[in-house]
């Protein structure tokens, strides 16, 4: 196989039969939604470029229909677009998804299809928002001036979808457009490829001009400005707006930007983020699953199970049900303890997404981020870093250049607490001191991110990009969408963490029974006990979160603690190595240097902070 | 009337209505055209977060521009 989406995506070995009918669109235009409603099949949707990079295909009648990243247009500036132009090239057919609310973006792809040479189908979605803000659209004309089926949708109430599956059916008996005169002798030039590589040639995308055989052109900014003169024609002459006003979304998205109201509403939603992950779960379920289910009911269950066969003492008895016991220790806190906060934080997540918020939180610090040698993109994946730091790695890839994802890695390695570990460190300082506790934690972390960030800015040669975001539509989030999307999260959560924990459980447990915990605790010791002033058992801890941090941040709550001993324990369990799956990642996509840098340099951050925090405490 | 109506997108103000007149970075030009924005596009300065990014706003379409890159574009400041 030639095409290079097949990196580490799913496109390659799915089965794809009968015509290949692509999905296309701008992000946040519906297209997931769309995708849903015509093959009734699940897609993880998002509401922020970058975030949705799965490419799902499933059987349309006798032909196939897949998805694509949402792009502005068919070209390779990031691996969204890779992928999307490579999935594009190949297509039979387009379903093109624009947004009525941004006809002017939108189209922009649209006339890059059809000079492409593709058959397309136009669905002009989000029509009832559009009217909604005042905005009257003219599909038929429309239609006539590009040459293509046009059928005015809304996908999230389910109209207009069985008009353009009929549409999509029709399509395949008509013939394209023709080119302009212009563009079709430009083509006609080319000697190799089909119609639609050959542009990507004449706009001058060297991977398709290296496959093709041919020299990358230079007619990209001549060929883009006649596209958006004749874009720009069109939607001048198919939309005529009125002045009802914007809807109440329209100024929701635009309060969130307002310098002080935008702030005080981040603030707001941390608090509820506190609220309902540290205090809700960690405290008031967590009692329930861990405490009255796990520790009530089935641990002596299973260790009574267990006892039938293997009497305590004996090394099968501690493996299984002892002090480390996989049946026992290690159920209870992935079930008991780390789902429930996972769940919470997956949920979060969700509808901040769904909702469009992420683009303006975007906004909001990207004055802070540029002091790091970031632009406020980079917020997307500190935030995902908050649900898991091996995806949010990898999602570094939106960031602008080298240097950006350099730093915004080593932000992510070291100061992003994950998913089920946010939820224990808010669980536990709720319980020591609250408001206080949480204050001297975040005051650390973000003490240590600005320092890291600004002298890794200071350190790493080369030059930033800038912010320069498109800001979706703020709307409510869909609860299907929000709930599918929570559970998708949770059970990759159990699926990928529970065998990571087995092994650490393992480990730990071989190394009791073999006289070796002891040791390493003992070795450990100047560094625990005299240098953080914590109890030996912790290094227990910290050999689990090698393993994984949130895995050790459970193993903390079962330590007998002051409350200066927890925030301590907390800051150096936070700043600790990367667990096994996000080191993985690192070295694949960051070099071994990079990654082996970050790696022990989180050693020496981890308990250098947590000493001076500790000389200070105690 | 404001003295000079040309100036850089950053000491753009809210409210005010802006004529594009040179993007420097061929990049960036590409990608703002697909947005929906070229040199001679009328837009309205929607916000400006302090020390930070200057929204523009065309029609219900926003775009978010940092501050470093709102410095290098041109724009004339529009007769409201």
């Amino acid at each position: 196989m030639k095409s290079p989406i097949n990196t580490h995506h799913t496109a390659k070995s799915l089965p794809s039969q009968g015509r290949r009918i692509v999905l296309a669109g701008n992000p946040n235009v519906g297209k997931s939604v769309f995708f849903n409603a015509l093959t009734g099949l699940y897609v993880d949707v998002s509401n922020y470029p970058g975030t949705t990079i799965e490419i799902s295909r499933a059987a349309l009648g006798d032909d196939t229909l897949m998805d694509t990243p949402g792009v502005y247009g068919v070209s390779s500036f990031n691996d969204e677009e890779r992928i999307a132009r490579d999935i594009i090239l190949e297509a039979d057919l387009v379903v093109n998804v624009v947004s009525s609310l941004s006809l002017e973006r939108d189209l922009f792809l649209t006339q890059q299809l059809l000079d492409m040479g593709k058959r397309v189908v136009v669905a002009l979605n989000q029509y009832d928002e559009a009217r909604a803000n005042g905005l009257s659209i003219d599909a038929s004309r429309l239609s006539s001036l590009l040459g293509v089926p046009v059928i005015p949708t809304v996908a999230t109430k389910g109209e207009g979808i069985a008009d353009v599956r009929a549409a999509i059916m029709r399509a395949f008996d008509a013939t394209p457009p023709s080119l302009d005169p212009d563009l079709q002798r430009l083509v006609d030039r080319l000697e190799a490829g089909t119609p639609a590589e050959r542009l990507m040639v004449l706009e001058g995308d060297t991977a398709v001009a290296e496959r093709v055989g041919l020299p990358a052109g230079t007619e990209r900014e001549a060929l883009y400005a006649v596209r958006r003169t004749r874009v720009n024609a069109i939607v001048a002459d198919v939309v005529k707006e009125s002045d009802q006003g914007a809807t109440l979304s329209t100024r929701l998205g635009r309060l969130m930007l307002h310098p002080f109201v935008g702030l005080v509403s981040a603030f707001g939603i941390l608090a509820a983020l506190y609220y309902l992950i540290g205090d809700l779960i960690a405290q008031q379920l967590v009692a329930i699953t861990e405490e009255t289910i796990m520790l009530g009911i089935y641990e002596p269950a299973v260790r009574g199970l267990v006892e039938r066969f293997s009497a305590e003492g004996t090394h099968l008895h501690t493996i299984l049900v002892g002090e480390f016991g996989l049946l026992t220790m290690t159920v209870t806190y992935i079930l008991g303890l780390l789902l429930p906060l996972a769940v919470g934080f997956y949920f979060f997540l969700a509808v901040l997404e769904d909702s469009g918020y992420l683009p303006r939180l975007a906004v909001l610090v990207d004055r802070g981020l540029a002091k790091m040698g970031l632009n406020g993109r980079a917020v997307i994946p500190l935030i995902i870093g908050f649900g898991c730091v091996t995806m949010a790695t990898i999602t570094t890839r939106l960031l602008g250049t080298q240097r950006e994802r350099t730093i915004a890695t080593a932000i992510l390695g070291l100061t992003i607490p994950c998913s089920a570990q946010v939820g224990v460190i808010l669980g536990m300082l709720a319980t020591v001191g609250g408001w206080k506790a949480w204050a001297i934690y975040g005051a650390t972390m973000f003490t240590v991110l600005v320092a890291v960030g600004t002298i890794l800015d200071k350190v790493v040669p080369g030059k930033s990009s800038s912010l320069l975001i498109d800001l979706p539509p703020m709307r409510f989030p869909n609860w299907k969408n929000v709930f599918k999307k929570t559970g998708v999260k949770s059970w990759g959560f159990l699926t990928e963490a529970s065998p990571l924990f087995m092994l650490g459980a393992l480990i730990v447990t071989v190394l009791q029974i073999s006289g070796g915990l002891e040791l390493i605790q003992r070795a450990l010791a100047p560094a625990t006990v005299g240098l953080l002033q914590l109890p030996p058992q912790a290094a227990t801890a910290f050999i689990m979160g090698l393993i994984r941090r949130d895995f050790g941040a459970a193993g903390l709550t079962d330590l007998p603690l002051s409350p200066d001993q927890v925030i301590v324990s907390l800051v150096v369990i936070t700043l600790f190595v990367p667990c096994i799956a996000t080191v993985t990642v690192l070295f694949k996509e960051r070099g071994w240097r990079e990654a082996l840098t970050l790696w022990l340099g989180s050693w020496v951050i981890a308990f250098a902070v947590g000493g001076t925090l500790a000389a200070i405490l105690m | 009337m404001p003295p000079s109506p040309s100036m850089t997108l950053d000491q753009a103000r809210k409210g005010d209505r802006l004529l594009i007149q040179a993007i420097p970075d061929a990049t960036v030009r590409v990608q703002v055209v697909r947005f929906g924005l070229s040199i001679g596009s009328l837009v309205t300065c929607q916000s400006v977060m302090p020390g930070g990014p200057v929204i523009l706003r065309r029609g219900l379409q926003e775009i978010a521009i940092g501050r470093d890159l709102a410095r290098t574009i041109q724009v004339e400041r529009q007769a409201s």
